[in-house]
């Protein structure tokens, strides 16, 4: 089914929240997709990082809804090849913000698997937290 | 003086928000403000005869007009003053549109601002004095500089009107990169064989003289003047006498890699650059030459092999004098090196070619064994080298869409199993028949990914390269083995033409490419008077725009040197003899040596002088002085500009140079950008005309903060105005802080015309730390600035010299 | 010469070899490692908001140890952080570096601080072990090595957080030659892995491991295309996503070949023959001494 995506102010009030947290205009993305064709865990999102930035351009809450900012890594691959010099990690962290802010956590200590928690170093369970919860 | 003022409505433009018929009667108060008129359209046939007309009339001797930016009318209203029997420099202009009635909303408050305009313009035009343009005698001499189609277009037709043209071009044949193709688009002309003619013109016609090999070694002098100093690199081979048999170079033992082919096949140390090439002569490479490298009598087969005894190993380069009235600089490009984008291995994966090595693979295609082969699906990667922040490089190379879509068609027609893929961001088909290319070559089943590769590797075995790229339209992400990938390199700034742009001080612009004077009007010519430039050189373009531009500077080098004489602008600095002691300080201040001595009195080559004011500074004696902007003017303005402020009140006073910064502020008004009122602007050639003592002198008058726009050094049209005015800047910063007054209150910036964001943020900053985090400045602390203005400033920069 | 140390959580438990070894190498190499006193967790990520400047207390916090260090004389002169794990090194130098670009937030974050002796007065640089590494003359490490493996095949790998954003990375991040560079100096034979830049999956691991698996994968396999036979790195996450997921990647990939995975530090002490509680292999997964062996390598 195609989608329909109505204009509204609300859309604009995303857009300044995003760039305000990110510290990115997310409008100057040209959508030339090089941080698709670059991020390592791309295979296992729901939608591209190119169509992320889209969605963000567009100010469309539905990229809140998806797992594509949850499955990034943070390693900045991303950001690095940017040909418009866009800092796209930071926008993927605006957006997991805006809703890890609502009070919503994405991860629980108790989803870990016990004998996961006993060999996983500190580094990656710290991180984690920082990353999924709020 | 009876001075006659104009003030335009320009249809509600500026009537709309400024109040006309207030800033008419305070004019009217005005010292020797005999008439004043309010039009709703200055600029039209009306307007200007009301000047012509009213002259006569109400016996005028000096006209103001308010209306738009002079960079708009300046030149129309100076002609018509002209008409009315006055001279053009009784003539001054308020700029209440752009910079006033477009750029702040308050009505009221920019009212006040109109009147203090239009009262700064009165103020200058009261200190007027006419000026006359010098007529020089001019020749009908030509330098071409470069000699690929641009340079030969120019030539060409300059040598068909009549005038003597010298052509240098720094290879040992011409043609540049278009002799290196196979096919140009969307036409498929075969390269070589549209451009043969040209190349056989240039080098039969009387009025050419070729340089090939040759450099520029140093240019000198001015418009009707260049003196130019050639540097033929020696070939080691008497032109004279080779006949290009060919016999020396079938026996030479060196081999190098090929660089016509783009380093694909390999050429001796004696060799011919291509076969068609004009000259037809061979040469010897001395950085390969056995011969050459070791001395004696090593190797010399060469030599006992030509018939016509053509081979010489003492040559010498050769440096040929002669002088020119004009110059055109057709340097060309260079296309991106490829080894910078490192995700793409060029350099490291054998099957990863360049465009250009494409070329050189299919032009040589029937003549023997393919340079290299290639396969059957071939991927070709667009953008590289351009609109990428990460290489630092965001311009659009133009050309590269379309030559990819050339070369895929070609790729195809010679093997029609080929499975061809374009990955591009934006498709840009924009020329005449380009549209219908791309049709084309859609149609021949070429497909079109709309996605920016991100990474190649290259299979250990087979050498073929996986690409990985997003194709944004479906958002599916290709990951798929290629036989060969091509990238399309974009174009880049050459060095020869930094080198120069060096030499003759042309401006670059942001992109490093060379700055023409104005990008809609004057796109051949530059900020110098006599020098042009056109092709690639001035950005990326493909042939028939080059084609146009060479022609196009042709023919604006004839119109200055047609009529035999030129005009020059007398906008330069001159010299008060009474107040000068010879002291010799200012000679050195001027970057491009137009002061002398003469008779123990500093003297002004006006024709070699561009008006820029930076001697001024240097002067202790107050004997320098610019005409036109003097500095009687200046104090003049200044104090117009501060007469309304009213207790409570404060005021910046923007010194905008003429290049970038006031275009800049009235690109502002244009967008509608609104910034402080408090603001008020006056025009300087460049913003090193503004020295210590008028900045000290502004505060005195009751200025809060100062800030001087100039174009970056880069775009400038003044050599070192920017390390000057950040000398005068830093001297004053000094002397506030050693008065205790915050050294911020002055402030410096180097803009570009087309950034508006700076200049915005640059004013409301200033303003805003004013307005709100420091103190006013006591009327005694500005008595005491005006004073070390007058006793100490040149005291201590004496001093400063003895340390 | 002394150098104030960040070690970071997890190379104090989990990763403790890899703090072990690096410190006997240090030293064989007359570098003292000073543990800057009572630091404190980094945050293990950098914060990437631009509005939340608490996350950056933490990083500011160590650096205002190292300025007592020099006060205090336990160092002298010594402004330099050096750090072993690449995920500290991120993160300590993105805070530093965004102090630096901002006086405001600087100025903020010293306003909490208030109940610390000293300001943060930017001074301090946060640089890497293999930085240090680059600036020893490669003579003095090479007088050191006592094993020498000249045949042994080893591909480094950095991952993300040594080289990501460009103004922390301490090499360029599409062609980084530092490892490299190092390795060939310790006179071994280096071998390339395309993916040695690729991120390994990183904290996803906490959430879904099979993400990290299949990424994981790749580079081994990559890595293993080109011959190594061993792989270096210097990030304990990196370390445990590379050697630790080998048991899954076995489960998807019946013929996977597993391949160990080293400390460079570890590999360092091996060379330079140093006591083997300098280098204490039991948290690695994958057995390094088959390989030791069969190349009759070790010697202990």
């Amino acid at each position: 089914m195609t989608e329909k995506f109505l204009i509204t102010d609300k859309n604009e009030k995303l857009i300044e929240k995003i760039n305000e947290i990110s510290g990115e205009v997310v409008t100057l993305c040209e959508q030339c997709g090089t941080c698709s064709g670059s991020c390592p865990v791309v295979e296992d999102m729901d939608i591209t990082p190119s169509n992320m930035m889209r969605l963000a351009e567009l100010g469309d809450e539905e990229v809140l809804e998806t797992k594509t900012i949850w499955v990034c890594a943070s390693c900045f691959t991303c950001t690095t090849r940017c040909p418009r010099g866009i800092d796209v990690a930071k926008v993927g962290e605006a957006l997991r913000q805006i809703k890890l802010r609502k009070a919503v956590d994405r991860m629980d200590i108790k989803d870990i698997p016990e004998d996961e928690r006993n060999i996983l170093p500190q580094l990656a369970i710290v991180a984690a937290f920082r990353k999924f919860t709020g | 003086m009876r001075i006659g003022v104009y003030i335009c409505h320009c249809g509600g433009n500026i009537s709309d928000v400024v109040d006309v018929k207030k800033v008419v009667e305070s004019v009217r108060e005005q010292d020797g403000v005999g008439f004043v008129r309010d039009v709703e359209h200055m600029c039209s046939e009306e307007g200007q005869k009301y000047i012509i007309d009213d002259v006569k009339e109400q016996n005028l001797d000096h006209i103001v007009v308010a209306s738009c930016s002079p960079l708009f009318h300046e030149k129309t209203f100076m002609k018509a003053v002209e008409k009315a029997g006055l001279n053009a420099y009784n003539f001054e202009m308020a700029n209440i549109r752009e910079q006033c009635s477009w750029c702040h909303f308050s009505k009221g408050a920019a009212t006040l601002k109109a009147i203090d305009l239009v009262n700064m313009a009165i103020a200058k035009v009261r200190l007027d004095s006419p000026l006359e343009r010098n007529k020089l005698p001019i020749g009908r001499k030509v330098l071409v500089i470069g000699g690929g189609i641009t340079g030969i277009q120019a030539s060409l037709d300059l040598a068909d009107s009549g005038f003597e043209v010298f052509l240098v071009e720094k290879e040992p044949a011409i043609g540049g990169k278009m002799a290196k193709l196979s096919k140009t688009f969307p036409t498929e002309d075969c390269a070589t064989c549209i451009i043969g003619p040209k190349l056989a013109d240039v080098a039969e016609h009387p009025n050419i003289h070729l340089f090939a090999y040759s450099e520029i070694e140093d240019i000198t002098g001015y418009l009707g003047n260049f003196e130019v100093t050639v540097k033929k690199k020696p070939r080691y081979v008497d032109m004279e006498k080779c006949v290009a048999c060919g016999i020396c170079a079938d026996k030479c033992p060196v081999k190098v890699p090929d660089e016509f082919n783009e380093g694909l096949s390999m050429r001796k140390a004696i060799y011919i650059q291509n076969p068609v090439a004009v000259p037809r002569k061979y040469l010897i490479d001395e950085k390969n030459c056995k011969r050459l490298l070791q001395g004696g009598k090593i190797c010399g087969i060469c030599e006992k092999l030509c018939t016509q005894g053509a081979v010489n190993f003492d040559e010498k380069p050769e440096y040929l004098k002669f002088r020119v009235d004009t110059i055109i600089t057709a340097t060309g490009y260079e296309l991106f090196d490829a080894e910078k984008k490192k995700v793409y291995g060029y350099g490291k994966y054998t099957n990863v070619l360049t465009a250009l090595q494409l070329e050189r693979i299919i032009a040589t295609g029937s003549s023997g064994p393919p340079l290299r082969p290639i396969g059957k699906r071939i991927a070709f990667i667009q953008c590289v080298g351009s609109r990428d922040e990460q290489i630092g490089r965001e311009n659009c190379s133009r050309i590269c869409c379309m030559y990819a879509t050339k070369l895929a068609q070609l790729l195809k027609r010679l093997d029609s199993s080929r499975d061809i893929y374009i990955f591009y961001t934006d498709l840009r088909a924009y020329g005449k028949g380009f549209e219908e290319y791309y049709k084309r070559a859609q149609n021949a089943g070429i497909k079109f990914i709309r996605g920016r590769v991100a990474e190649l590797r290259e299979e250990p075995l087979t050498r073929k390269l996986i690409l990985t790229s997003e194709d944004t339209l479906s958002r599916k992400i290709i990951k798929s083995e290629f036989d060969q990938v091509i990238l399309s390199t974009g174009i880049v700034p050459a060095v020869s033409s930094e080198k120069i742009a060096d030499i003759l001080k042309l401006a670059r612009s942001a992109d490093g490419f060379l700055q023409e004077a104005h990008p809609k009007f004057r796109p051949v010519d530059t900020l110098v008077d006599g020098i042009f430039i056109a092709g690639c050189a001035q950005g990326p373009k493909d042939i028939p725009d080059s084609v146009a531009q060479g022609s196009a500077s042709a023919s604006r080098a004839i119109r200055l040197m047609n009529k035999g004489i030129f005009e020059v602008e007398p906008i330069v600095a001159f010299v008060n003899e009474d107040l000068c002691d010879g002291c010799e300080l200012c000679i050195n201040n001027c970057p491009i040596k137009a002061i002398s001595i003469l008779d123990d009195k500093a003297k002004i080559n006006e024709i070699i002088c561009k008006g820029c004011g930076m001697c001024i500074a240097s002067c202790p004696k107050d004997a320098l002085d610019l005409r036109y902007y003097t500095n009687k003017q200046l104090e003049k303005q200044i104090e117009a500009a501060l007469k309304t402020k009213e207790k409570g009140d404060i005021r910046i006073l923007i010194f905008a140079d003429n290049t970038c910064t006031y275009r800049l502020a009235d690109n502002i008004g244009t967008a509608r950008l609104s910034y402080p009122t408090e603001t008020r602007i006056i025009r300087v050639p460049s913003g090193s005309r503004i020295t210590p003592k008028l900045m000290l002198y502004a505060f005195k008058a009751g200025a809060d903060g100062i800030f001087i726009g100039e174009c970056d050094s880069r775009a400038s049209p003044f050599t070192g105005s920017v390390e000057k005015i950040r000398e005068n800047v830093n001297r004053v910063k000094g002397i506030l802080e050693q008065e205790g007054i915050s050294g911020e209150r002055v402030r410096f910036s180097e803009l570009l015309a087309s950034l508006l964001t700076d200049f915005y943020k640059n004013v409301t900053e200033i303003v805003k730390l004013i307005k709100k985090d420091l103190e006013p400045i006591p009327d005694e602390k500005r008595e005491k600035l005006w004073e070390i203005a007058q006793k100490e400033l040149f005291l201590e920069k004496v001093s400063d010299k003895d340390d | 010469m002394k150098i104030p140390y960040y070690p970071g959580c997890t190379l104090k438990t989990k990763a403790k070899n890899f703090e072990t070894s690096a410190i006997a190498v240090a030293k064989a190499l007359d570098i003292e490692f000073v543990e800057i006193p009572r630091w404190n967790c980094c945050g293990a990520v950098p914060s990437l908001s631009d509005d939340d400047l608490i996350r950056h207390i933490a990083p500011v916090r160590n650096f205002i140890r190292v300025e007592e260090m020099n006060q205090d004389g336990i160092v002298s002169d010594e402004h330099r952080i050096v750090t072993l794990c690449s995920m500290c090194f991120n993160t300590l130098k993105m805070s530093n570096l965004r102090m630096k670009k901002n006086k405001e937030d600087l100025r903020k974050i010293n306003d909490v601080m208030y109940l610390e002796k000293e300001h943060y007065k930017q001074d301090v640089e946060v640089v890497h072990f293999l930085e240090v590494l680059k600036d020893i003359p490669p003579s003095k490490i090479k007088e050191q090595i006592k094993n020498p493996m000249p045949e042994l095949k080893v591909s480094p790998y950095y991952g993300c957080t040594l080289l990501r954003p460009k103004e922390v990375g301490i090499d360029d991040p599409e062609d980084p030659l530092i490892f490299e560079d190092l390795l060939s100096t310790l006179g071994l034979n280096v071998v390339n892995n395309p993916l040695k830049t690729r991120c390994c999956g990183s904290y996803q691991v906490v959430s879904d491991k099979n993400i990290v698996s299949s990424l994981v994968y790749d580079i081994l396999t990559n890595a293993k295309k080109n011959e190594a036979e061993l792989i270096v790195t210097s990030c304990p996450l990196c370390f445990f996503n590379l050697d630790r997921r080998q048991k899954d990647i076995i489960k998807f990939h019946h013929n996977f070949e597993p391949i160990p995975i080293l400390y460079f530090t570890q590999l360092m002490a091996i060379l330079f023959g140093l006591n083997e509680d300098a280098f204490k292999f039991e948290e690695n997964y994958v057995d390094y001494k088959d390989l030791f062996e069969r190349k009759e390598l070790a010697s202990k």
